[in-house]
């Protein structure tokens, strides 16, 4: 086994070696080029970690243009909620009159229909 | 009031609660979208579209994570529609995104074993990754989000993060490293 055989798998190790077979592992201990090459893994690793905490500052006015676009948005919301009660509300009223309407019509063609038969 | 406190206030409605929310995290938002996106102006408006998603959806958030993760998780999904979009819109490849940049060390000796400098370069190199590579290093070996998580924002099995990530940990040391002999790049 040499070491460019292995070099692929020196980036996993960070994670665990569940997933390495015994007598690979068992080279990576012993060769030293190995060793170095994780040990500057590691190291890759741990700076990548502080970088969690260390933060970058954005330019002036993001807060200010991140709270006015939510500020937009909460009343593009109430303002669609408003429009949607009063959608289903003339809704309703169309809905009944039209009912009411339909009722109507069959009402008066049963009456027609009852007085014709009452002729004949 | 501390996050949690913030979180039941805005669930119920209370929207200066959630402003104090921003307020409180959007540096630390920023900060995410700009490893993830390499570009001030899309992180600003990852930053935008986060807090718009996380005030949409604050209702649905249960506690069971951490208000930070779950934050991390609209940030990171909300960078990656960004970078979608600026990738149609700038018909940008996948590959190599950047202007080339010397990180090696020696380009600049006198910032050799300088912690903060380390930083810096680790920096520099994470934004010279592809995007796809640079997402799953910045959300599991810089922000610590489980591969799982990573997946399903990510739309990919758990085993491609894997191996995202593995290659996204060798090309940064191909980046930081000249020929794999010089020990304190990093």
């Amino acid at each position: 086994m040499r070491y460019e055989d292995v070099a692929e798998l020196l980036p996993r190790l960070l994670d665990g070696n569940e997933s390495i077979d015994a007598a690979t592992l068992a080279f990576i201990e012993s060769d030293l080029r190995c060793q170095a090459e994780l040990a500057r893994y590691r190291k890759l690793l741990r700076t990548l970690q502080q970088l969690r905490t260390r933060y970058l500052e954005p330019s002036p006015g993001l807060l200010a243009q991140t709270l006015a676009a939510l500020e937009e948005a909460s009343e593009r919301r109430a303002l669609r909620s408003v429009l949607t009660g009063r959608r289903i509300a003339y809704g309703a009223i169309g809905g009944a009159v039209a009912a009411g309407a339909a009722t109507a019509v069959l009402v008066a063609r049963s009456r027609r229909r009852a007085g014709l038969r009452l002729a004949g | 009031m501390d996050h949690a406190e913030l979180v039941t206030a805005a669930q119920a409605g209370d929207r200066q609660a959630f402003e104090e929310l921003v307020r409180q995290t959007y540096v630390d938002t920023y900060t995410l979208a700009l490893r993830l996106t390499a570009d001030e102006e899309d992180a600003r408006d990852v930053v935008q579209e986060t807090y718009l998603r996380a005030w949409k959806s604050i209702k649905r958030f249960r506690g069971d994570a951490q208000f930070s993760t779950w934050l991390y998780r609209i940030t990171a999904n909300a960078a990656f529609t960004q970078i979608a979009r600026r990738r149609r819109h700038r018909t940008e490849s996948l590959e190599g995104v950047n202007e080339p940049v010397d990180v090696r060390p020696e380009a600049q000796p006198e910032e050799m074993a300088e912690s903060r400098a380390d930083l810096e370069r680790v920096s520099d190199a994470i934004a010279l990754l592809t995007p796809k590579l640079r997402a799953v290093v910045v959300l599991k070996d810089v922000y610590g989000l489980p591969h799982e998580a990573i997946a399903e924002e990510l739309g990919i099995s758990v085993a491609a993060t894997k191996v995202r990530l593995h290659r996204g940990r060798k090309r940064l040391r191909d980046l930081l490293f000249e020929d794999g002999r010089s020990a304190h790049a990093v």
